[in-house]
């Protein structure tokens, strides 16, 4: 296990009802963290256009995490 | 402060201390004081893009909208932006504004200009910005409409995710 903080955004943090929190996870990477805290906050949603940051360095869902780490979960951006 | 590429080179021809070219504005985007940074006199051109607040959206008339920004990702990723653009369209330099916070009708949302010494890669090299920062950037915004609902841009299939 691995003690995980994950950040929301924007849609992810209203719907999470919080900004971040840590977490203990059995997850080898960025995608195990999106998988487990979307099961966690009960959706079935993919992670489509999504991004992810880790410890704000933009990374690929198979990008490693380790203990300790800040997982950024970012929804569908929107800018301009 | 890390300086992109574009901001290295900028300092160096202008001999002038220059900031990172891209920033987040929390109020209102000066465009005119913007424009005068732009001098330049290797310039042949200037070319700008205004992002500006409409009123409709797919159909719904907006009342305001609210952007917010991951300012540190933001700014990384917008200074990576810029250096790609200098180095596929070089050109003398280039600023990007973009707003976070909430935004009336009409008032500017981001503002990209390019100064180059001609019009062919002064046009390039903002398009590629602006259409970069528009996909890359941590920026999200919502829609306040007039019938008093608001939602989430971009996000209407993930509304359950997370």
């Amino acid at each position: 296990m691995k003690t995980i903080t994950v950040k929301y955004f924007a849609m992810f943090r209203e719907h999470a009802g919080l900004g971040e929190e840590t977490l203990q996870l059995d997850a080898a990477t960025a995608l195990d963290v999106f998988e487990q805290t979307r099961a966690r906050h009960q959706s079935t949603e993919p992670n489509g256009h999504c991004k992810v940051a880790i410890n704000d360095q933009m990374a690929d869902w198979d990008a490693a995490v380790s203990d300790g780490d800040t997982v950024l979960l970012f929804p569908p951006v929107a800018g301009g | 402060m890390q300086l992109s590429a574009t901001a290295i080179r900028c300092c160096y021809f202008r001999r002038l201390p220059v900031a990172s070219m891209i920033t987040i504005a929390d109020s209102n985007i000066d465009v005119d004081e913007l424009r005068r940074q732009m001098a330049n006199p290797a310039a042949g051109g200037l070319c700008v893009f205004e992002g500006w607040i409409r009123n409709e959206n797919e159909g719904r008339s907006v009342e305001r909208l609210e952007y917010e920004v991951y300012e540190p990702l933001a700014i990384s990723e917008g200074e990576k932006v810029l250096a790609e653009a200098m180095q596929r369209y070089p050109h003398l330099e280039a600023i990007c504004v973009h707003r976070s916070g909430l935004l009336e009708i009409g008032d500017c949302a981001v503002w990209v200009g390019v100064a180059a010494a001609h019009r062919d890669e002064a046009f390039k090299a903002c398009r590629y910005i602006i259409d970069q920062i528009k996909v890359r950037l941590p920026i999200w915004k919502k829609e306040h409409y007039v019938d008093g609902d608001s939602g989430w841009v971009n996000c209407e299939r993930c509304a359950n995710v997370v």
